[in-house]
């Protein structure tokens, strides 16, 4: 049986989710390692889009920043942000916006913005950047976070993101129809058709329900028809790591252009 | 038309203490050798307009240059927080910082909006987020179709500084990758600065995406190779993300910090 972790069943769940011909806005981090392992296995046809303004871009390494050089050169296209995010974003190009955030709520809004009240935060974190358009524009929102209570809380300090509001309420003033799908490294939430709350759909193999709901920072209900997501295969766990060794090799390398050590 | 002069002139006589100047570059082509140049000209009480406030603006607020930041993504991409900046948001040193926080959809709207001669611009952005109680943003509606948009101010920074690839002996600028909003940046500033890589007979596209800032849309233009690292300038250098992830380490704490800038910016001897 072949060993992974749970880093890895998150990342190959989430690249699962991504179909040829779709067009996916994608956020630095997990979402970006996620769309690439898409894009070098089941769906070449992937069409990923970087908020630098990279559109169809297949990099040979995963970038570390948004903007890396890696992006841009094997882009179809590079174009200025404010384009990116008015032709492209808002005008509703975009099939699947790939999100992670510090913490999300049981109605699936995300905050990267403070903990504590934004005035005089415990923790300033980074804030917006391009994910409160990307959330309310995209035709949907897929969310990737590292599951845990400090991360899924009942309600979150501050929504940078919306998902469904405060109390559930529903999207009427948005273009996209928000989060449809939160991947963790224990399993698999969407929210509820009803009421919008996050439920568990899908566990990660060897993980207990209760293992989940003890890492939920509300009461986790369950859905009846439950699964157990089918672990990495081998191909996909080769692909994903030697990306993965590709770009530690590549972002560790001494600069040939560095003035300054 | 542009002058051609050196980093340290130009700032001298474009960046006055209490400015609101812009250093744009979106990951590529971020103008640090001028920023250094800032920091060493020792400006106080500057408005730091900047999507990504990035390496640079983490050490101009360390170096006790700024009053307020307008931005809209405070990290050091891909390794965590820029700790200079969250020292003082958190806990005011080296001096308290006013925060002005937008999305990036925002502040690219904005100067569109600056470079535009417009006093605001239009989107629909920010809705549903709590990023609207808390800057500054108005709902407005559409005279046409009743459909409520929010609008955000037009951003006319004193000063817009970027670096490019090149510049042409009569001051006209190319670039070229990723522009982020730099064109709209030094079109929404009453003045701009733009350092580049080389000075060239005639302006040549390296790569995609190629920018033109004619030379009278730009106030002065100075040579500065290498003066985006640890940024890069495709076609020129690549990203040392090895110095981004090492920075994580060097900023975190206030005495290494200013050790550090010191030695390497300030050109103290050690």
């Amino acid at each position: 049986m072949t060993t992974y972790t749970s880093d890895e069943m998150m990342t190959v769940t989430a690249a699962r989710q991504l179909r040829n011909g779709q067009v996916c806005f994608v956020g630095i981090g997990l979402p970006s390692e996620a769309a690439n392992l898409a894009r070098l296995t089941h769906a070449p046809g992937v069409v990923l889009v970087y908020e630098s303004g990279t559109i169809g871009t297949r990099p040979e390494v995963l970038p570390l920043s948004i903007g890396d050089g890696e992006l841009a050169e094997h882009a179809d296209v590079v174009v200025s942000v404010p384009e990116i995010f008015a032709y492209w974003l808002q005008a509703g190009r975009v099939d699947i916006g790939f999100l992670s955030a510090a913490q999300i709520d049981r109605f699936a809004n995300l905050n990267s913005t403070v903990i504590g009240r934004y005035e005089d935060p415990t923790v300033r974190l980074p804030g917006a950047g391009g994910a409160p358009e990307i959330a309310s524009s995209a035709a949907e929102v897929i969310v990737m976070l590292r599951h845990s209570e400090r991360a899924m809380v009942p309600s979150v300090d501050f929504i940078t993101s919306v998902g469904f509001g405060r109390s559930g309420e529903g999207r009427e003033r948005h273009r996209g129809a928000g989060p449809t799908l939160v991947i963790t490294d224990l399993g698999v939430l969407r929210p509820d058709p009803e009421d919008h709350e996050l439920t568990l759909v899908a566990t990660h193999p060897g993980i207990e329900v209760g293992t989940v709901r003890n890492a939920t920072g509300w009461d986790l209900r369950v859905a009846v028809e439950s699964t157990v997501s089918e672990p990495p295969t081998p191909a996909e766990l080769e692909v994903l790591r030697a990306l993965k060794a590709k770009t530690v090799a590549a972002h560790a390398s001494p600069n040939p252009f560095a003035l300054r050590t | 038309m542009a002058e051609i002069t050196s980093i340290g002139d130009a700032v001298s006589e474009l960046v006055a203490d209490g400015s609101s100047i812009a250093l744009e570059g979106f990951t590529h082509l971020i103008p640090m050798a001028a920023g250094h140049e800032i920091i060493r000209q020792g400006r106080r009480d500057l408005t730091l307009i900047r999507l990504t406030p990035d390496l640079i603006y983490d050490q101009m607020i360390g170096m006790g240059c700024a009053r307020k930041v307008v931005f809209s993504w405070g990290g050091n991409p891909g390794v965590g927080s820029l700790h200079r900046f969250r020292d003082a948001v958190e806990n005011g040193y080296p001096q308290p910082l006013e925060l002005e926080e937008h999305s990036h959809a925002g502040m690219a709207a904005r100067y569109v909006a600056g470079a535009s001669g417009l006093p605001f611009a239009v989107l629909r952005g920010y809705l549903g987020s709590d990023l609207a109680r808390h800057t500054r943003v108005a709902t407005v509606t559409c005279p046409f179709t009743g459909e409520d948009l929010m609008a955000v101010p037009a951003l006319n920074p004193d000063v817009t500084v970027v670096h490019a690839q090149q510049a042409d002996r009569q001051g006209n600028v190319g670039m070229w990758g990723i522009t982020g909003v730099q064109k709209e940046a030094v079109l929404a500033a009453r003045a701009s600065i733009v350092t580049v890589e080389e000075i060239v007979d005639r302006l040549e596209a390296g790569g995609p995406n190629h920018v033109v800032l004619p030379s009278w849309a730009v106030t002065a233009v100075a040579l500065a190779p290498g003066g985006s690292y640890p940024s890069y300038a495709m076609g020129f250098s690549v990203r040392d993300n090895a110095f981004y992830t090492a920075w994580d380490d060097i900023s975190r704490d206030r005495d290494r910090f200013s050790s550090w800038m010191a030695l390497h910016v300030m050109g103290d001897a050690p």
